[in-house]
Protein backbone atom coordinates (compact mmCIF):
# COMPACT_ATOMS: atom_id res chain seq x y z
CA UNK A 1 0.00 0.00 0.00
CA UNK A 2 2.82 2.34 0.91
CA UNK A 3 4.31 1.83 -2.55
CA UNK A 4 1.07 2.85 -4.17
CA UNK A 5 0.75 5.98 -2.02
CA UNK A 6 4.34 6.91 -2.73
CA UNK A 7 3.74 6.50 -6.41
CA UNK A 8 0.51 8.48 -6.38
CA UNK A 9 2.07 11.35 -4.48
CA UNK A 10 5.07 11.36 -6.79
CA UNK A 11 2.95 11.19 -9.92
CA UNK A 12 0.59 13.94 -8.82
CA UNK A 13 3.46 16.13 -7.70
CA UNK A 14 5.26 15.53 -10.96
CA UNK A 15 2.12 16.27 -12.94
CA UNK A 16 1.54 19.48 -10.98
CA UNK A 17 5.12 20.65 -11.48
CA UNK A 18 5.11 19.97 -15.20
CA UNK A 19 1.77 21.75 -15.65
CA UNK A 20 3.20 24.65 -13.68
CA UNK A 21 6.19 24.73 -16.00
CA UNK A 22 3.79 24.94 -18.96
CA UNK A 23 2.12 27.94 -17.38
CA UNK A 24 5.50 29.52 -16.77
CA UNK A 25 6.09 29.20 -20.51
CA UNK A 26 3.05 31.45 -21.03
CA UNK A 27 5.29 34.30 -19.86
CA UNK A 28 7.19 33.81 -23.10
CA UNK A 29 3.89 33.74 -24.95
CA UNK A 30 2.77 37.06 -23.52
CA UNK A 31 6.18 38.57 -24.20
CA UNK A 32 6.14 37.58 -27.87
CA UNK A 33 2.50 38.49 -28.38
CA UNK A 34 2.96 41.94 -26.92
CA UNK A 35 6.32 42.50 -28.61
CA UNK A 36 4.65 41.75 -31.92
CA UNK A 37 1.70 44.07 -31.44
CA UNK A 38 3.54 47.20 -30.32
CA UNK A 39 5.56 49.43 -32.60
CA UNK A 40 9.28 48.75 -33.09
CA UNK A 41 10.30 51.76 -31.03
CA UNK A 42 8.48 50.40 -27.97
CA UNK A 43 9.54 46.76 -28.11
CA UNK A 44 12.42 46.68 -25.63
CA UNK A 45 10.32 48.29 -22.93
CA UNK A 46 7.48 45.81 -23.18
CA UNK A 47 9.92 42.92 -23.09
CA UNK A 48 11.63 44.39 -20.05
CA UNK A 49 8.24 44.76 -18.36
CA UNK A 50 7.35 41.15 -19.12
CA UNK A 51 10.54 39.66 -17.77
CA UNK A 52 10.53 41.92 -14.72
CA UNK A 53 6.89 41.38 -13.82
CA UNK A 54 7.34 37.64 -13.88
CA UNK A 55 10.24 37.92 -11.48
CA UNK A 56 8.50 40.43 -9.21
CA UNK A 57 5.43 38.19 -9.09
CA UNK A 58 7.56 35.26 -8.00
CA UNK A 59 9.22 37.26 -5.24
CA UNK A 60 6.11 39.02 -3.92
CA UNK A 61 4.01 35.87 -3.95
CA UNK A 62 6.67 34.01 -2.02
CA UNK A 63 7.12 36.85 0.47
CA UNK A 64 3.48 37.53 1.24
CA UNK A 65 1.02 36.71 -1.54
CA UNK A 66 0.79 32.95 -1.24
CA UNK A 67 0.01 33.05 2.46
CA UNK A 68 -2.64 35.73 1.87
CA UNK A 69 -4.28 33.57 -0.75
CA UNK A 70 -4.01 30.24 1.08
CA UNK A 71 -4.01 30.90 4.81
CA UNK A 72 -5.70 27.57 5.44
CA UNK A 73 -6.92 27.35 9.00
CA UNK A 74 -5.17 30.61 9.88
CA UNK A 75 -7.71 32.67 7.93
CA UNK A 76 -9.17 35.48 10.02
CA UNK A 77 -12.59 35.37 8.36
CA UNK A 78 -14.00 34.64 4.90
CA UNK A 79 -13.09 38.10 3.55
CA UNK A 80 -9.77 38.95 5.17
CA UNK A 81 -7.24 36.12 5.13
CA UNK A 82 -4.74 37.53 7.61
CA UNK A 83 -1.14 38.51 6.94
CA UNK A 84 1.90 36.23 7.21
CA UNK A 85 5.22 36.03 5.42
CA UNK A 86 7.36 33.44 3.67
CA UNK A 87 6.40 29.92 2.75
CA UNK A 88 5.59 27.33 5.37
CA UNK A 89 7.09 23.88 5.75
CA UNK A 90 6.80 21.01 3.29
CA UNK A 91 4.71 17.88 3.88
CA UNK A 92 6.34 15.33 6.12
CA UNK A 93 6.62 12.02 4.21
CA UNK A 94 5.86 9.91 7.28
CA UNK A 95 2.75 11.93 8.04
CA UNK A 96 1.61 11.71 4.42
CA UNK A 97 2.15 7.96 4.18
CA UNK A 98 0.35 7.26 7.41
CA UNK A 99 -2.90 8.49 5.86
CA UNK A 100 -5.22 5.69 4.88
CA UNK A 101 -6.02 5.07 1.26
CA UNK A 102 -9.66 6.14 1.71
CA UNK A 103 -8.78 9.48 3.29
CA UNK A 104 -5.93 10.12 0.87
CA UNK A 105 -7.51 13.05 -0.91
CA UNK A 106 -8.58 14.67 2.35
CA UNK A 107 -4.97 15.18 3.29
CA UNK A 108 -1.79 16.19 1.50
CA UNK A 109 -1.57 14.28 -1.75
CA UNK A 110 1.09 16.32 -3.49
CA UNK A 111 4.05 18.41 -2.42
CA UNK A 112 3.30 21.70 -0.74
CA UNK A 113 6.10 23.37 -2.66
CA UNK A 114 4.58 22.12 -5.91
CA UNK A 115 1.37 23.85 -4.93
CA UNK A 116 3.26 27.10 -4.47
CA UNK A 117 5.01 26.64 -7.80
CA UNK A 118 1.77 26.02 -9.65
CA UNK A 119 0.10 29.03 -8.02
CA UNK A 120 2.96 31.48 -8.47
CA UNK A 121 2.94 31.10 -12.23
CA UNK A 122 -0.77 31.98 -12.20
CA UNK A 123 -0.08 35.29 -10.48
CA UNK A 124 2.49 36.11 -13.11
CA UNK A 125 -0.08 35.36 -15.81
CA UNK A 126 -2.60 37.74 -14.25
CA UNK A 127 -0.02 40.49 -13.99
CA UNK A 128 1.19 40.14 -17.55
CA UNK A 129 -2.32 40.90 -18.80
CA UNK A 130 -1.79 44.45 -17.62
CA UNK A 131 1.46 45.13 -19.46
CA UNK A 132 -0.04 44.92 -22.94
CA UNK A 133 -2.95 47.24 -22.25
CA UNK A 134 -0.81 50.12 -20.98
CA UNK A 135 1.95 49.63 -23.55
CA UNK A 136 3.71 52.37 -25.52
CA UNK A 137 3.04 55.25 -23.11
CA UNK A 138 3.53 54.14 -19.51
CA UNK A 139 6.77 54.61 -17.64
CA UNK A 140 8.60 51.43 -16.71
CA UNK A 141 9.28 51.82 -12.99
CA UNK A 142 5.81 53.02 -11.99
CA UNK A 143 4.46 49.98 -13.82
CA UNK A 144 6.75 47.70 -11.83
CA UNK A 145 5.61 49.43 -8.65
CA UNK A 146 2.02 48.51 -9.49
CA UNK A 147 3.23 45.00 -10.15
CA UNK A 148 4.40 44.74 -6.53
CA UNK A 149 0.95 45.74 -5.29
CA UNK A 150 -1.07 43.49 -7.60
CA UNK A 151 1.02 40.35 -7.13
CA UNK A 152 1.59 40.85 -3.41
CA UNK A 153 -1.86 41.95 -2.31
CA UNK A 154 -4.69 42.59 -4.77
CA UNK A 155 -4.58 39.27 -6.63
CA UNK A 156 -4.03 37.13 -3.50
CA UNK A 157 -6.94 38.67 -1.60
CA UNK A 158 -9.52 38.10 -4.34
CA UNK A 159 -7.91 34.73 -5.01
CA UNK A 160 -8.45 33.82 -1.37
CA UNK A 161 -12.15 34.57 -1.72
CA UNK A 162 -12.52 31.73 -4.19
CA UNK A 163 -9.58 29.30 -4.23
CA UNK A 164 -8.40 29.97 -0.69
CA UNK A 165 -11.77 29.04 0.75
CA UNK A 166 -13.16 32.52 1.29
CA UNK A 167 -16.72 33.78 0.95
CA UNK A 168 -17.07 33.35 -2.81
CA UNK A 169 -16.18 29.70 -2.48
CA UNK A 170 -18.60 29.45 0.39
CA UNK A 171 -21.49 30.71 -1.72
CA UNK A 172 -20.85 28.27 -4.55
CA UNK A 173 -19.09 30.56 -7.01
CA UNK A 174 -17.44 28.35 -9.62
CA UNK A 175 -14.15 29.16 -11.36
CA UNK A 176 -12.16 26.06 -12.28
CA UNK A 177 -8.93 27.58 -13.58
CA UNK A 178 -9.43 31.31 -13.28
CA UNK A 179 -11.56 33.12 -15.87
CA UNK A 180 -12.45 35.34 -12.95
CA UNK A 181 -9.61 34.95 -10.45
CA UNK A 182 -6.86 35.36 -13.03
CA UNK A 183 -8.20 36.81 -16.26
CA UNK A 184 -10.90 39.18 -15.08
CA UNK A 185 -8.56 40.35 -12.32
CA UNK A 186 -5.78 41.13 -14.75
CA UNK A 187 -8.12 42.83 -17.20
CA UNK A 188 -9.73 44.94 -14.46
CA UNK A 189 -6.35 46.12 -13.24
CA UNK A 190 -5.48 46.82 -16.87
CA UNK A 191 -8.63 48.85 -17.41
CA UNK A 192 -7.89 50.91 -14.31
CA UNK A 193 -4.38 51.48 -15.62
CA UNK A 194 -5.59 52.49 -19.08
CA UNK A 195 -7.99 55.00 -17.51
CA UNK A 196 -5.22 56.45 -15.40
CA UNK A 197 -2.57 56.66 -18.11
CA UNK A 198 -4.76 57.71 -21.04
CA UNK A 199 -4.73 56.77 -24.70
CA UNK A 200 -1.68 56.88 -26.92
CA UNK A 201 -1.12 60.20 -28.65
CA UNK A 202 -2.70 60.23 -32.03
CA UNK A 203 -4.83 57.14 -31.44
CA UNK A 204 -8.14 58.99 -31.30
CA UNK A 205 -8.75 62.17 -33.22
CA UNK A 206 -11.03 64.93 -31.98
CA UNK A 207 -13.73 64.02 -34.47
CA UNK A 208 -13.92 60.49 -33.11
CA UNK A 209 -11.86 58.81 -35.79
CA UNK A 210 -9.67 55.88 -34.70
CA UNK A 211 -6.11 55.90 -35.98
CA UNK A 212 -4.36 52.60 -36.65
CA UNK A 213 -0.99 52.13 -34.90
CA UNK A 214 0.03 48.79 -36.38
CA UNK A 215 2.20 46.31 -34.55
CA UNK A 216 5.76 45.80 -35.72
CA UNK A 217 6.06 42.04 -35.87
CA UNK A 218 3.10 39.81 -36.58
CA UNK A 219 5.21 36.63 -36.73
CA UNK A 220 6.14 37.21 -33.08
CA UNK A 221 2.52 37.92 -32.20
CA UNK A 222 1.47 34.65 -33.81
CA UNK A 223 4.26 32.72 -32.11
CA UNK A 224 3.21 34.24 -28.80
CA UNK A 225 -0.37 33.14 -29.33
CA UNK A 226 0.64 29.56 -30.05
CA UNK A 227 2.91 29.54 -27.01
CA UNK A 228 0.00 30.74 -24.87
CA UNK A 229 -2.23 28.07 -26.41
CA UNK A 230 0.29 25.39 -25.46
CA UNK A 231 0.79 26.84 -22.01
CA UNK A 232 -2.95 26.83 -21.43
CA UNK A 233 -2.96 23.04 -21.36
CA UNK A 234 -0.99 23.46 -18.17
CA UNK A 235 -3.21 26.28 -16.97
CA UNK A 236 -6.45 24.31 -17.28
CA UNK A 237 -5.03 20.80 -17.14
CA UNK A 238 -3.09 21.47 -13.98
CA UNK A 239 -6.11 23.00 -12.32
CA UNK A 240 -7.59 19.53 -12.07
CA UNK A 241 -4.76 19.17 -9.49
CA UNK A 242 -4.56 15.41 -9.62
CA UNK A 243 -4.08 12.70 -12.25
CA UNK A 244 -3.27 9.51 -10.37
CA UNK A 245 -6.45 7.50 -10.72
CA UNK A 246 -8.69 6.50 -13.59
CA UNK A 247 -11.35 9.11 -12.93
CA UNK A 248 -8.88 11.92 -12.57
CA UNK A 249 -6.84 10.89 -15.59
CA UNK A 250 -9.99 10.89 -17.66
CA UNK A 251 -10.86 14.31 -16.29
CA UNK A 252 -7.48 15.71 -17.25
CA UNK A 253 -7.86 14.35 -20.76
CA UNK A 254 -11.28 15.96 -21.05
CA UNK A 255 -9.86 19.26 -19.88
CA UNK A 256 -7.08 19.15 -22.48
CA UNK A 257 -9.54 18.33 -25.27
CA UNK A 258 -11.98 21.04 -24.22
CA UNK A 259 -9.26 23.63 -23.85
CA UNK A 260 -8.03 22.95 -27.35
CA UNK A 261 -11.56 22.85 -28.75
CA UNK A 262 -12.47 26.19 -27.25
CA UNK A 263 -9.41 27.85 -28.73
CA UNK A 264 -10.26 26.40 -32.12
CA UNK A 265 -13.82 27.63 -31.81
CA UNK A 266 -12.56 31.05 -30.87
CA UNK A 267 -10.32 31.23 -33.94
CA UNK A 268 -13.06 30.26 -36.36
CA UNK A 269 -15.57 32.63 -34.82
CA UNK A 270 -13.15 35.55 -34.82
CA UNK A 271 -12.17 34.82 -38.41
CA UNK A 272 -15.81 34.88 -39.51
CA UNK A 273 -16.69 37.87 -37.35
CA UNK A 274 -13.78 39.89 -38.73
CA UNK A 275 -14.66 38.91 -42.27
CA UNK A 276 -18.29 39.87 -41.81
CA UNK A 277 -17.78 43.09 -39.84
CA UNK A 278 -14.53 44.38 -41.32
CA UNK A 279 -14.66 42.76 -44.71
CA UNK A 280 -11.45 40.82 -44.31
CA UNK A 281 -9.67 38.40 -41.98
CA UNK A 282 -7.52 40.43 -39.61
CA UNK A 283 -4.71 38.26 -38.21
CA UNK A 284 -4.58 40.19 -34.95
CA UNK A 285 -8.30 39.60 -34.41
CA UNK A 286 -7.84 35.90 -35.14
CA UNK A 287 -5.05 35.70 -32.58
CA UNK A 288 -7.26 37.46 -30.04
CA UNK A 289 -9.98 34.98 -30.96
CA UNK A 290 -7.84 31.99 -30.03
CA UNK A 291 -7.03 33.51 -26.66
CA UNK A 292 -10.64 34.52 -26.11
CA UNK A 293 -11.73 30.93 -26.67
CA UNK A 294 -9.17 29.81 -24.11
CA UNK A 295 -10.29 32.39 -21.56
CA UNK A 296 -13.93 31.50 -22.10
CA UNK A 297 -13.42 27.83 -21.28
CA UNK A 298 -11.09 28.45 -18.35
CA UNK A 299 -13.92 28.77 -15.82
CA UNK A 300 -15.25 25.31 -16.65
CA UNK A 301 -13.10 23.17 -18.94
CA UNK A 302 -14.19 19.83 -17.46
CA UNK A 303 -17.98 19.66 -17.61
CA UNK A 304 -18.72 20.54 -21.24
CA UNK A 305 -18.67 18.10 -24.11
CA UNK A 306 -16.05 18.88 -26.76
CA UNK A 307 -18.79 20.31 -28.96
CA UNK A 308 -20.07 22.54 -26.17
CA UNK A 309 -16.52 23.64 -25.42
CA UNK A 310 -16.04 24.59 -29.06
CA UNK A 311 -19.20 26.67 -28.99
CA UNK A 312 -18.32 28.35 -25.71
CA UNK A 313 -14.97 29.27 -27.22
CA UNK A 314 -16.66 30.44 -30.40
CA UNK A 315 -18.92 32.82 -28.50
CA UNK A 316 -15.79 34.16 -26.84
CA UNK A 317 -14.17 34.67 -30.22
CA UNK A 318 -17.14 36.57 -31.55
CA UNK A 319 -17.39 38.68 -28.41
CA UNK A 320 -13.74 39.64 -28.55
CA UNK A 321 -13.99 41.09 -32.06
CA UNK A 322 -16.98 43.21 -31.07
CA UNK A 323 -15.30 44.22 -27.84
CA UNK A 324 -12.06 45.34 -29.48
CA UNK A 325 -14.02 47.55 -31.87
CA UNK A 326 -16.31 48.71 -29.08
CA UNK A 327 -13.55 49.72 -26.70
CA UNK A 328 -12.00 51.84 -29.43
CA UNK A 329 -15.37 53.56 -29.86
CA UNK A 330 -15.30 54.28 -26.12
CA UNK A 331 -11.75 55.61 -26.57
CA UNK A 332 -10.27 52.98 -24.27
CA UNK A 333 -6.89 52.40 -25.89
CA UNK A 334 -5.72 48.81 -25.55
CA UNK A 335 -2.94 48.02 -28.04
CA UNK A 336 -3.19 44.25 -27.66
CA UNK A 337 -6.87 43.72 -26.82
CA UNK A 338 -6.08 42.46 -23.32
CA UNK A 339 -9.14 44.01 -21.69
CA UNK A 340 -11.38 42.46 -24.33
CA UNK A 341 -9.77 39.02 -24.31
CA UNK A 342 -9.35 38.60 -20.57
CA UNK A 343 -12.01 40.90 -19.10
CA UNK A 344 -15.04 40.95 -21.34
CA UNK A 345 -14.61 37.30 -22.31
CA UNK A 346 -13.55 36.44 -18.75
CA UNK A 347 -17.00 37.52 -17.63
CA UNK A 348 -18.57 35.44 -20.40
CA UNK A 349 -16.48 32.47 -19.22
CA UNK A 350 -17.82 32.83 -15.70
CA UNK A 351 -21.43 33.23 -16.83
CA UNK A 352 -21.17 30.25 -19.18
CA UNK A 353 -20.37 27.82 -16.35
CA UNK A 354 -24.00 27.10 -15.38
CA UNK A 355 -24.72 26.03 -18.96
CA UNK A 356 -22.78 22.83 -18.50
CA UNK A 357 -22.24 22.66 -14.73
CA UNK A 358 -25.46 22.36 -12.76
CA UNK A 359 -23.67 22.98 -9.46
CA UNK A 360 -23.23 26.60 -10.44
CA UNK A 361 -25.95 29.21 -10.76
CA UNK A 362 -26.07 32.34 -12.86
CA UNK A 363 -26.73 34.52 -9.83
CA UNK A 364 -23.67 33.32 -7.91
CA UNK A 365 -21.53 33.66 -11.01
CA UNK A 366 -22.72 37.24 -11.42
CA UNK A 367 -22.02 37.99 -7.78
CA UNK A 368 -18.56 36.51 -8.08
CA UNK A 369 -17.79 38.48 -11.23
CA UNK A 370 -19.04 41.66 -9.64
CA UNK A 371 -17.09 41.09 -6.44
CA UNK A 372 -13.84 40.44 -8.28
CA UNK A 373 -14.36 43.33 -10.69
CA UNK A 374 -15.40 45.74 -7.95
CA UNK A 375 -12.60 44.93 -5.55
CA UNK A 376 -9.84 44.81 -8.15
CA UNK A 377 -11.05 48.00 -9.82
CA UNK A 378 -11.16 50.00 -6.59
CA UNK A 379 -7.88 48.61 -5.29
CA UNK A 380 -6.18 49.16 -8.64
CA UNK A 381 -7.45 52.70 -9.02
CA UNK A 382 -6.08 53.49 -5.58
CA UNK A 383 -2.73 51.90 -6.40
CA UNK A 384 -2.40 53.49 -9.83
CA UNK A 385 -3.58 56.79 -8.41
CA UNK A 386 -1.02 56.76 -5.63
CA UNK A 387 1.79 55.85 -8.03
CA UNK A 388 0.65 58.56 -10.43
CA UNK A 389 0.66 61.15 -7.66
CA UNK A 390 4.13 60.19 -6.49
CA UNK A 391 5.96 59.38 -9.70
CA UNK A 392 3.68 60.01 -12.66
CA UNK A 393 2.55 57.26 -14.97
CA UNK A 394 3.04 58.60 -18.46
CA UNK A 395 6.11 59.50 -20.50
CA UNK A 396 6.27 62.96 -22.03
CA UNK A 397 4.85 63.62 -25.46
CA UNK A 398 8.30 63.85 -26.96
CA UNK A 399 9.43 60.62 -25.30
CA UNK A 400 6.32 58.88 -26.58
CA UNK A 401 7.05 60.06 -30.09
CA UNK A 402 10.67 58.97 -29.89
CA UNK A 403 9.67 55.63 -28.43
CA UNK A 404 9.82 54.36 -24.86
CA UNK A 405 12.72 52.06 -25.77
CA UNK A 406 14.92 55.12 -26.01
CA UNK A 407 13.46 57.08 -23.12
CA UNK A 408 12.86 54.31 -20.57
CA UNK A 409 15.39 51.66 -21.54
CA UNK A 410 18.10 53.40 -23.54
CA UNK A 411 18.15 50.31 -25.75
CA UNK A 412 16.47 49.76 -29.11
CA UNK A 413 15.01 46.41 -30.07
CA UNK A 414 15.72 46.75 -33.80
CA UNK A 415 18.66 49.17 -33.91
CA UNK A 416 19.40 48.61 -37.58
CA UNK A 417 15.84 49.45 -38.57
CA UNK A 418 15.17 52.38 -36.28
CA UNK A 419 17.63 55.09 -35.38
CA UNK A 420 20.42 53.13 -33.68
CA UNK A 421 24.04 52.87 -34.81
CA UNK A 422 24.47 51.26 -38.25
CA UNK B 1 25.14 66.76 -71.81
CA UNK B 2 21.79 66.04 -70.22
CA UNK B 3 20.58 64.38 -67.03
CA UNK B 4 17.49 62.34 -67.80
CA UNK B 5 15.53 61.69 -64.60
CA UNK B 6 12.58 59.31 -64.57
CA UNK B 7 10.18 58.44 -61.74
CA UNK B 8 8.68 55.04 -62.54
CA UNK B 9 6.78 52.17 -60.94
CA UNK B 10 9.26 49.92 -59.13
CA UNK B 11 8.32 46.69 -60.88
CA UNK B 12 9.14 48.23 -64.29
CA UNK B 13 12.80 48.80 -63.35
CA UNK B 14 14.19 45.60 -64.85
CA UNK B 15 12.50 46.23 -68.20
CA UNK B 16 13.65 49.85 -68.29
CA UNK B 17 17.21 48.82 -67.50
CA UNK B 18 17.16 46.27 -70.33
CA UNK B 19 15.78 48.66 -72.95
CA UNK B 20 18.33 51.33 -71.97
CA UNK B 21 21.09 48.75 -72.31
CA UNK B 22 19.84 48.02 -75.82
CA UNK B 23 20.51 51.63 -76.88
CA UNK B 24 23.95 51.59 -75.31
CA UNK B 25 23.19 53.21 -71.95
CA UNK B 26 24.61 50.92 -69.28
CA UNK B 27 25.16 53.20 -66.28
CA UNK B 28 22.51 54.71 -64.03
CA UNK B 29 21.71 55.77 -60.49
CA UNK B 30 18.60 54.45 -58.87
CA UNK B 31 16.88 55.73 -55.70
CA UNK B 32 13.86 54.43 -53.82
CA UNK B 33 11.40 57.29 -53.40
CA UNK B 34 7.78 57.84 -52.42
CA UNK B 35 5.34 59.98 -54.28
CA UNK B 36 1.96 60.53 -55.82
CA UNK B 37 0.53 62.57 -58.64
CA UNK B 38 -2.95 61.83 -59.79
CA UNK B 39 -2.71 58.26 -58.51
CA UNK B 40 -4.05 58.43 -55.00
CA UNK B 41 -2.98 55.99 -52.29
CA UNK B 42 -5.01 53.20 -50.78
CA UNK B 43 -6.39 52.44 -47.34
CA UNK B 44 -5.43 49.60 -45.07
CA UNK B 45 -7.39 48.25 -42.10
CA UNK B 46 -5.84 47.39 -38.70
CA UNK B 47 -8.19 46.15 -35.97
CA UNK B 48 -11.06 48.12 -37.42
CA UNK B 49 -9.19 51.38 -37.85
CA UNK B 50 -8.55 52.56 -41.39
CA UNK B 51 -5.35 54.27 -42.26
CA UNK B 52 -4.53 55.94 -45.54
CA UNK B 53 -1.29 55.22 -47.35
CA UNK B 54 -0.96 58.36 -49.51
CA UNK B 55 2.57 58.01 -50.73
CA UNK B 56 3.29 55.19 -53.09
CA UNK B 57 6.70 53.62 -53.52
CA UNK B 58 8.42 54.63 -56.76
CA UNK B 59 11.87 54.32 -58.31
CA UNK B 60 13.82 57.38 -59.47
CA UNK B 61 16.26 56.64 -62.25
CA UNK B 62 18.96 59.07 -63.35
CA UNK B 63 21.14 58.70 -66.45
CA UNK B 64 23.67 61.17 -67.81
CA UNK B 65 23.80 61.15 -71.62
CA UNK B 66 25.02 63.22 -74.56
CA UNK B 67 22.33 65.47 -76.02
CA UNK B 68 21.95 63.32 -79.16
CA UNK B 69 20.85 60.30 -77.12
CA UNK B 70 18.17 62.11 -75.13
CA UNK B 71 15.24 61.40 -77.43
CA UNK B 72 16.13 57.71 -77.71
CA UNK B 73 16.52 57.46 -73.95
CA UNK B 74 13.15 59.09 -73.34
CA UNK B 75 11.50 56.74 -75.82
CA UNK B 76 13.19 53.66 -74.33
CA UNK B 77 12.22 54.58 -70.79
CA UNK B 78 8.71 55.55 -71.65
CA UNK B 79 7.97 52.44 -73.71
CA UNK B 80 9.28 50.03 -71.09
CA UNK B 81 7.94 51.84 -68.00
CA UNK B 82 4.43 52.33 -69.37
CA UNK B 83 1.60 50.12 -68.04
CA UNK B 84 -1.21 52.32 -69.28
CA UNK B 85 -2.61 52.56 -65.74
CA UNK B 86 -2.54 55.68 -63.64
CA UNK B 87 0.75 56.23 -61.71
CA UNK B 88 3.21 55.34 -64.50
CA UNK B 89 5.37 58.33 -63.67
CA UNK B 90 7.21 61.19 -65.40
CA UNK B 91 10.49 61.91 -67.16
CA UNK B 92 12.46 65.15 -66.64
CA UNK B 93 15.46 66.36 -68.61
CA UNK B 94 18.05 68.70 -67.08
CA UNK B 95 21.17 70.34 -68.39
CA UNK B 96 24.49 69.11 -66.98
CA UNK B 97 27.20 71.78 -66.55
CA UNK B 98 30.08 69.53 -65.60
CA UNK B 99 30.90 65.83 -65.42
CA UNK B 100 34.03 64.08 -64.09
CA UNK B 101 34.94 60.40 -63.75
CA UNK B 102 36.50 60.25 -60.34
CA UNK B 103 38.87 57.31 -60.94
CA UNK B 104 40.57 58.70 -64.06
CA UNK B 105 39.89 62.41 -63.90
CA UNK B 106 38.25 62.46 -67.38
CA UNK B 107 35.80 65.29 -67.90
CA UNK B 108 33.05 66.22 -70.31
CA UNK B 109 31.59 63.67 -72.70
CA UNK B 110 34.58 61.35 -72.07
CA UNK B 111 33.25 60.92 -68.57
CA UNK B 112 29.78 59.82 -69.67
Amino acid sequence: MEDILNLRYALDTFYFLVMGAFVMWMAAGFSMLEAGLVRAKNTTEILTKNVALYAIACVMYMLVGYNLMYPGDAAVNSIWPGLSFLLGTENDPAAVLSASGESWYDGAYYSGRSDFFFQVVFVATAMSIVSGAVAERMKLWPFLAFCVVLTGFIYPIQGFWKWGGGFLDGMGFSDFAGSGVVHLTGATAALAGVWMVGARKGKYSKDGKVQALPGANLPLATLGTFILWLGWFGFNGGSELVISNVGEANAVAAVFVNTNAAAAGGVVAALLAAKIILGRADLTMVLNGALAGLVAITAEPLAPSPLAATLIGAVGGAIVVLSVLGLDRLRIDDPVGAISVHGVVGIWGLLAVPITNSDASLITQLIGAAAIFGFVMIASLIAWGAIKAVAGLRVTEEEEYRGVDVSECGLEAYPEFTSGPK
Amino acid sequence: MKLVTAVIKPFRLDDVRDSLAQIGIKGMTVTEVKGFGRQKGHTELYRGAEYAVDFLPKIKLEIAVTADLVDQAIEAISDSAKTGKIGDGKIFVYDIDQVMRIRTGETGTDAL
